[in-house]
């Protein structure tokens, strides 16, 4: 909810997870850390993956509800608890959870994406136990009153002010998102729209945190300098006595074929650089049959992954149209998600002209495949990725954190480097292929072309 | 080379201050290789990586004014080609071997960073060694490269963020490097050429200020040939007659308010005067203070007043900037436009209580507290901890200064707050730059 900004220029930011905050990456058993699991007798999941480098903790605990469970009308309402999460409760007093965190030498946040809302510090490990008892009281006992509602939600207005309302990139994105899904709830932001944010009341927030936050809706992830049985047994005796909702999520609704390609185009006089954009329903890591989310992310990198992909080399080098372009794949959501890729035009490419250029990059790979060299390449950068990702503690909680909130296992982040490995040519040909434009939103943001607009008086 | 479209920001600590058992598991050796480099090490088995990172003292503060934007250039293309390998060929090698090789540069360095499968490291090294010694500067990524940075360059011209911080800096600093845009102007990097970046290389890229930190499963014994191989072949010190970094700058009394209209729904403002530098006494009392003002989150007084209180921001933060050659203390919010002024005036009564009254025992006891107690998590990660050691030997800190950190924050009184607060803090020094269309609010800069 929270980023503490301390550079001017990043001002506040990592916290809302519309874009895709890590791909799915796994540890190879043969060298990752040990990574654990239990289940108290009332839900609750637990992970724990040690880390003994330093005698610090990350302690998170996720909720299996994010934007795309919101009651219609209601957008901005998950997010929007999660900043009241920090109010206090029958034994916090109101502002205190984050001081009292601080005073222990810790730091602590949260965040709320389409499919989840976490919470979790940062702290020196023997105050594992007083995070703990912190984060199960306000599980159950959150208190708040009128007065911090109303100024909490000001706060949220400017939070949404900052990171949409006041950039034509911000307010354009949100529109193209929308038009991504016909009916399915991640075409709603994450913040929520602001004429709703402004109907937030508490009774509203009260009632969502009453049916979504249990322990039986939760997943506790604890990594860092520690052991299983040690944050197990604080687990009993914290989170152990609260009692599970037995609460079913609801079905969220489902989207409709696609059967007619979108197109969305704004024009703002703020926009100094045009650029396009498009994204294809496809499958998640979690709807998808296994194999096909990997081939989707292994697609991405040979198509728009970096320097030596694809779209870089034809448009960006070879025929210097595109000034950038790239691809990427949200694989890590719990329905339905999108395949983007985009392209920046250099000065005298048209938007449109770029665009036809990149669809030609991707059907020629749809009928060819990829060459045994790129995707060999490929997979070896992707699977020591996860090498590295382990030098990082936070990291590594939260792709486990994520990962199985929305319904993956331990086992699958496991398996995903050798599921990486297991992709062939003709995966990633067949993944390329299925990317119909009947699936698909492509946006354009423009600036305002005055000579154009002069030209039309 | 340059990312587009990086969606995510990702906001960094401006400045590393250290911890005690942190490291203590694995102490960080002072070792000098046969070939005189002498760098700062962690040995870490836990993971079979290893990280290096390398800062060159100077950065844009050696450009001259016509040169302006040419550290970043440089940084942003000794990655596009090297000896035998050309741009394509160079990436591709990197993937290979999975190598995450990373230049940058700012106001007072240019710095490298490596990161390698220790396996991988010979050849990481190798492809280093050829981006640092034998740059190709070949006529395609060099125009496509500045095309980029042009393109940067006409985006901040609409982006309140940047044009706050432009504003604030040429104004406080207007005869100075560090008034100056790192990224240049469209003029410099048009006329920036592949014998401009050779020219300046030797400058900026050479063994007279270069700190060196390592991290990683290896020991000091087998990283020393690396270095030496790697760093060998850099030039000693800067050409003959080259100038240096200008000596310690004085920034303007610039104060009061600037507007700057733009037509947005809500106002950026940068505000600050002069602060402490890193090695001035004062340096440790009022970074301990500045947590209690604006550096500590939700602890923050002005997170309380201007946040909690009266839900003005989402984010309002204060924090020291000791440049090299001049001390800052910087502040930013975002309010709506109907609604900045109040941001303001609490921001500036915030400032006069604290340069007046100081802080409480109990909140100075907080601020050592959660100083003291989180000193560790700056240390959990083999990135960080090289950042540090390189960061350390900038900073001229000694060797053990983990050891010893948290007693500075300990020693830290009351009386010293206060009177550092009312040695530095000056509300009617305080200069805003305003980018927005704040209502009931005009330019009154003097």
């Amino acid at each position: 909810m929270f980023n503490l900004p301390r550079v001017a220029a990043a001002a506040v930011g990592a916290f809302i997870c519309l874009s895709t905050p890590f791909s799915a990456q796994a540890t190879e058993a043969s060298t990752g850390p040990k990574v654990t699991t239990f289940e108290l007798s009332n839900g609750m999941q637990g992970v724990v993956i040690e880390d003994h480098r330093a005698p610090v903790v990350t302690h998170m605990v996720w909720y299996k509800v994010g934007a795309a469970d919101e009651p219609p009308g209601q957008s901005g309402i998950a997010h929007f608890l999660e900043h009241l999460m920090f109010k206090g409760t029958d034994e916090i007093p109101p502002g205190e959870f984050s001081k009292i965190i601080a005073a222990n030498g810790g730091q602590d946040n949260a965040f709320t994406s389409l499919d989840y809302t976490g919470y979790f510090q940062r702290i020196a490990a023997d105050r594992l136990e007083l995070v703990m008892k912190m984060e199960a009281d306000r599980m159950v006992d959150l208190v708040l009153d009128e007065e911090s509602v109303r100024t909490e939600r000001d706060v949220v207005i400017e939070e949404r002010n900052s990171r949409t309302d006041n950039n034509p990139q911000g307010r354009f994105s949100e529109q193209f998102n929308a038009a991504v899904y016909l009916n399915h709830p991640y075409g709603v932001p994450v913040i929520g729209w602001r004429h709703e944010i402004e109907e937030l009341e508490r009774q509203d927030a009260l009632d969502f945190y009453k049916l979504h936050y249990a322990p039986d809706q939760a997943t506790l992830i604890v990594a860092g300098d520690v052991t299983p049985d040690a944050v197990q047994a604080l687990a009993e005796k914290y989170y152990g006595p609260l009692n599970p909702s037995g609460f079913v999520p609801f079905q969220r609704p489902v989207e409709p074929p696609q059967i007619a390609a979108r197109r969305v185009y704004m024009s703002d006089e703020k926009v100094r650089q045009p650029y396009f954009t498009r994204a294809y329903l496809v499958e998640s890591y979690v709807t998808a049959e296994p194999g096909e989310g990997e081939a989707f992310a292994v697609l991405a990198e040979i198509f728009g992954g970096g320097f030596t992909s694809r779209l870089s080399r034809e448009l960006v080098q070879d025929q210097k149209t595109a000034l950038g372009a790239g691809a990427y794949y949200r694989g890590l959501a719990r329905d339905k998600t999108t395949f983007n890729f985009y392209g920046i035009p250099v000065e005298g490419v048209s938007l449109d002209e770029l665009e036809a250029a990149a669809d030609a990059v991707l059907t020629k790979l749809a009928e060819e495949g990829p060459t045994e060299e790129e995707l060999e390449r490929v997979k070896m950068s992707m699977i020591s990725d996860e090498v590295f990702q382990q030098d990082s503690q936070s990291s590594m909680a939260r792709m486990y954190g994520a990962a199985l909130t929305i319904g993956l296992t331990v086992e699958d982040v496991k398996a995903w480097p050798d599921r990486i490995r297991a992709v062939t040519a003709e995966d990633v040909k067949a993944a390329a292929a299925s990317l119909a434009i009947e699936h698909s939103v492509t946006g354009q943001l423009t600036g305002v072309d005055v000579q154009k607009a002069e030209a039309a008086q | 080379m340059i990312r587009f479209l990086s969606f995510i920001v990702v906001a960094l600590a401006l400045f590393a201050l250290p911890n005690d058992r942190a490291v203590a598991a694995a102490e960080i050796q002072e070792v000098t290789t046969p070939g005189g480099v002498t760098f700062w090490m962690v040995e870490e088995r836990a993971i079979p990586i290893l990280s290096i990172q390398i800062a060159f003292r100077g950065g844009a503060s050696l450009e001259r004014s016509e040169e302006q934007g040419l550290a970043n250039l440089l940084t942003s293309t000794l990655d596009e080609g090297a000896g035998p390998y050309d741009a394509q060929a160079y990436a591709a090698r990197a993937e290979e071997i999975a190598a995450r090789i990373g230049f940058s540069s700012d106001r007072d360095t240019l710095r490298v960073s490596a990161s390698m499968l220790i396996e991988r490291r010979d050849e990481t090294l190798e492809l280093l060694r050829l981006a640092l010694t034998e740059p190709r500067f070949d006529p395609e990524p060099l125009a496509r490269v500045k095309a980029q940075i042009q393109s940067g360059l006409k985006q901040d011209e609409v982006d309140p963020d940047a044009m706050a911080s432009n504003a604030w800096f040429s104004a406080k600093f207007p005869s100075d490097a560090y008034g100056r845009k790192a990224s240049g102007t469209p003029e410099t990097v048009e006329a920036f050429t592949a014998e401009d970046l050779r020219g300046i290389m030797p400058r900026l890229i050479n063994r007279s200020d270069m700190y060196v930190g390592v991290v990683g499963a290896i020991s000091a014994e087998e990283v020393a040939p690396l270095l030496d191989a790697l760093l060998g072949d850099l030039p000693a010190g800067p050409p003959e007659g080259a100038s240096g970094a200008p000596d310690a700058v004085t920034m303007t009394d610039r104060s009061g308010i600037e507007v700057i209209d733009f037509d947005a729904p809500q106002s950026t403002v940068l505000f600050g005067h002069d602060g402490p530098l890193r090695d001035d006494p004062d340096f440790i009392p009022a970074f301990v203070m500045n947590y209690i003002l604006g550096g500590g989150g939700f602890a923050s007084r002005l997170t309380v007043e201007v946040r909690e209180k009266r839900g003005l921001a989402y984010g309002v933060y204060s924090y020291l900037a000791p440049l090299d050659r001049s001390g800052l203390y910087l502040g930013g919010v975002a309010t709506a436009n109907e609604r900045v002024s109040d941001s303001i005036d609490v921001i500036r009564d915030e400032w006069r209580r604290m340069a007046e009254e100081g802080v409480s025992e109990e909140e100075l006891d907080r601020a050592k507290r959660y100083l003291t107690g989180a000193y560790p998590l700056r240390f959990d990660s083999n990135g960080k901890i090289a950042r540090f050691l390189v960061g350390a030997q900038l900073e001229d800190l000694p060797i053990d200064y983990i050891e010893t950190r948290n007693e500075l924050v300990e020693a830290v009184t009351v009386d010293d707050i206060k009177r550092v607060a009312a040695k530095w803090m000056d509300p009617n020094q305080l200069y805003f730059v305003v980018v927005g269309k704040p209502e009931g609010l005009a330019s009154s800069s003097n």
